[in-house]
């Protein structure tokens, strides 16, 4: 059977449509279902009170507190190395065997399951290196875990920088790493950002590789030699152990409020850099 | 002393790219202060040739190249010559209009920023006036240094990368095809503009518009396959040229 121009053109806007359709209501039946459970929950004193008797009452502060500071600790880290790696890449070296053994390394690491990233920081970061589970051990193994993200996403938004820049920079006297630091990274900017995000994005949900290095503590850290617990950990443990689905909620609602801000914030900012740059 | 009528030389050049020779042997003595066309079809050469000057070639992978180009009777391709100090001498106009996406005074001031001329640095208003001036693009843009370069039309972007070339006094400027993506008036301001330049400058310029060649330059080289067919007096090169192949080439029998 043979479908006439106009008929594949139909059912084309179809078949693509619902497959639109059906990834945004998953999004909005996802926010909505954790929303209308978990907002009853959430008020001034949830969000910024300690929890008492394991989480069963009380607020999440600490959890915030500790979402909040090992997502920081690990974007720190993270993003100096993966941005230097995808310059390194990019700028400074010539496309040989060896980039491309380093970019299939990279890409491997971003597909290994998080669990294998905790398994990994408990060995060296918590055990060998002695850390205990801490900010700091939390810290190191996410951000070997965003790490990938961010230099293929830099690499990506470097490679988009126009060619003519770079020309006109070194016709103009300007040394590789000016050329690197003053036309190429701001350019790359709006790209490099998203990475960031993504990366920030995961940190602040992640649970497996945070469970077994950051430990799951509840109270608010002091150094980053300290144990913390993190929201999505915090929500875990609630809901696993069955100690307060309401608060398990609570959190749940929280943290996709955190996540979704964390979002529009990168937007709002990209948006604002790309305009500036037109 | 000798004086140096040629500052820049060029003495059997060639240039491969991976195997193929893209220039042949070229030999050619630049004239100071004078406009020095190069002509000859697509894929002469003619832009290679330009890039050997400011050692723009060397961004490109498998570029290899053979013979010397002098410069104040240096070779530019020697080991002890820092390229970073060589592009501040030797300019380059490229042939789409291509500002940064910065304010105009940004863009001009850029060269000047990234050098380590402290006294241009200080005077840093003083030299974005001076080499918009010289670029005769002053009067247009002078209520709106702050505005986005993006925001002029493409004659008066290319103004500006002429301004922004200025503002690190170069010796030489080189310009690849500087007015092929522009309209006639801008085209024809361009060639007003070179014309003022070489009072000051070393003019190069790659053009595959035969008429500008002949109104802008002094010299011409014609070009084909890699090889310097002619070169000399544009005059001569116009009206009586030499080669069969360039006369062929001159009044539009290929090309």
């Amino acid at each position: 059977m043979k479908l006439d121009p106009k008929n594949t053109q139909r059912a084309a806007v179809a078949v693509l449509g619902s497959a639109t359709l059906l990834t945004l209501t998953a999004l909005i039946f996802i926010i909505v279902f954790v929303l209308e459970k978990g907002l009853p929950v959430l008020n001034w004193s949830f969000l910024t009170g300690a929890p008492q008797d394991m989480g069963r009452a009380g607020g999440i502060f600490p959890a915030i507190a500790g979402s909040v500071a090992l997502t920081v600790l690990a974007v720190l880290l993270a993003a100096p190395l993966g941005v230097g790696t995808a310059v390194y890449l990019t700028e400074y070296t010539r496309e040989s065997r060896l980039t491309a053994i380093i970019r299939f390394g990279a890409d491997c690491l971003a597909g290994i399951p998080s669990i294998i990233f905790g398994l990994f920081g408990f060995i060296l970061f918590v055990t060998i290196l002695k850390m205990g589970w801490s900010l700091l051990a939390g810290g190191l193994t996410l951000a070997l875990m965003i790490l990938p993200t961010i230099i293929r996403t830099t690499e990506e938004a470097i490679k988009a920088v126009p060619l003519s820049y770079r020309e006109v920079s070194y016709s103009l006297g300007a040394t590789r790493w000016q050329t690197v630091y003053k036309v190429i990274l701001p350019n790359a900017l709006p790209g490099i950002l998203t990475g960031v995000m993504l990366g920030v994005g995961r940190s602040l949900g992640e649970t497996a590789a945070v469970i077994f290095t950051a430990g799951s503590s509840l109270r608010m850290p002091a150094s980053i030699f300290d144990s913390v617990r993190t929201m999505a950990v915090h929500f875990y443990l609630l809901a696993r152990e069955g100690i307060s689905a309401e608060n398990a909620y609570g959190t749940a609602a929280a943290l996709i409020i955190a996540v979704l801000s964390v979002n529009l914030l990168a937007y709002w900012m990209m948006n604002r850099m790309v305009a500036k740059r037109t | 002393m000798e004086i140096r009528e040629n500052r820049l030389e060029i003495k059997d050049f060639s240039l491969y790219y991976h195997r193929t020779k893209a220039l042949e042997e070229i030999s050619m003595d630049i004239p100071e202060k004078k406009v020095t066309a190069i002509i000859g079809p697509s894929g002469c050469g003619k832009s290679t040739l330009l890039r050997s000057i400011n050692r723009m070639n060397e961004m490109i992978d498998g570029v290899l190249t053979e013979g010397r180009i002098l410069l104040d009777a240096e070779n530019i391709y020697d080991r002890s010559i820092d390229v970073v100090e060589l592009r501040r001498k030797v300019g380059m106009v490229f042939q789409r209009p291509n500002p940064f996406p910065k304010s105009i005074y940004e863009n001009v001031a850029f060269g000047v920023r990234m050098g380590e001329n402290k006294q241009a640095k200080g005077r840093l208003e003083e030299v974005v006036e001076r080499s918009l001036k010289e670029a005769a693009i002053w009067d247009e843009v002078k209520d709106r240094l702050q505005r986005s370069a993006m925001e002029l039309s493409g004659g008066q972007q290319q103004r500006v990368c002429i301004a922004r070339a200025l503002a690190v006094e170069p010796e030489v400027i080189l310009m690849d095809e500087p007015a092929s993506a522009l309209d006639p008036i801008a085209t024809a301001k361009i060639e007003e503009l070179i014309f003022k330049l070489k009072e000051k400058y070393t003019i190069v310029i790659v053009t595959h518009n035969m008429q500008q060649a002949a109104r802008v330059s002094d010299q011409t080289a014609f070009l084909m396959l890699g090889k310097l067919i002619e070169y000399g007096d544009t005059a001569t090169i116009f009206t009586n040229p030499k080669n069969k192949t360039t006369e062929e080439y001159i009044t539009g029998r290929f090309g």
